[in-house]
């Protein structure tokens, strides 16, 4: 599911644009510090999505309990 | 310190060389998980401990979770430094190896219905799954020619590249997100302790 909406997002609209000029979109601007930019929160949505689904296992679990 | 500490200059590559903090830390940290699955599996063969079985399980759980992030990461780098979001490399094509292994690793789990032969079994192919991925992650794009640093031709990072400013902020990365993997991996083994708890109350 992340595959499929991140990637074509991240990978379409910039890509194969100017390749040989580095200001010529957002991406490779100021030394392409947003491909940067994009790993970080790349790395960090999944890991957080990751916690959430292990939350959400928790409180599933914790209604059982109740039960 | 990931984004604002000092650098090299190098051509191409230019600031995303601060994704060796993101990208490759994440491969570190499945590396590290995935060693953990293996020596579950041999400790849990030699005592046969469920504990064990459920280490193993869930280390190769969140060592997948990382190899995805390791890998669209990569996919994105990829895409501005090589031209690519996936280029022919043997490392790119050995890490989708790897995730195929442990694709395989979690359907061996759920085929077999018997606990004790799931974990063994498991057990065995962990261990094998780990040497087949260190052979496809970290053997064979040494030995044939890889786009990635330190591979078949290519100058390593630790050569010029990583200096010290440079490691300064990426061990405790590695470390950091061991420690993070470590974390998940221990909340998902304890839900399975209750979990196994309640089914055992009821019926």
């Amino acid at each position: 599911m992340i595959k499929k909406i991140v990637l074509p997002l991240l990978t379409l609209p910039f890509g194969a644009l100017a390749q040989d000029n580095m200001t010529a979109d957002v991406m490779r601007s100021n030394g392409k510090i947003y491909v940067v930019i994009t790993v970080a929160a790349i790395v960090i949505a999944i890991a957080g999505i990751y916690m959430i689904t292990i939350d959400r296992k928790v409180s599933r679990l914790e209604k059982r309990i109740k039960k | 310190m990931g984004f604002l500490g000092p650098v090299p200059a190098m051509p191409i590559l230019h600031e995303t060389i601060r994704n060796l903090y993101f990208h490759v830390t994440m491969w570190m940290g499945m590396l590290i998980l995935l060693l953990v699955n293996a020596i579950c599996g041999i400790i849990y063969l030699s005592n046969g401990k469920w504990y064990y079985d459920v280490v193993a399980d869930e280390c190769a759980r969140v060592g997948m979770v990382f190899a995805t992030a390791g890998l669209i990461t990569g996919m994105v780098w990829a895409n501005y430094t090589w031209g690519a979001p996936w280029v022919n490399d043997p490392q790119l094509n050995g890490a989708a190896a790897t995730m195929l292994l442990y694709a395989a690793y979690f359907i061996l789990r759920g085929a077999v219905p018997d606990e004790n032969k799931k974990a063994r079994l498991a057990a065995v192919y962990g261990i094998f799954a780990f040497v087949m991925m260190f052979v496809f992650i970290m053997v064979l794009p040494k030995m044939t020619d890889s786009l990635h640093p330190g591979k078949g031709g290519n100058p390593g990072f630790n050569k010029y590249d990583l200096d010290s400013n440079m490691r300064s902020v990426f061990y405790p990365a590695v470390i950091g997100w061991t420690l993070l993997g470590t974390w998940m991996m221990s909340l998902r083994v304890r839900y399975r302790k209750l979990e196994r708890i309640i089914e055992e109350q009821e019926p």
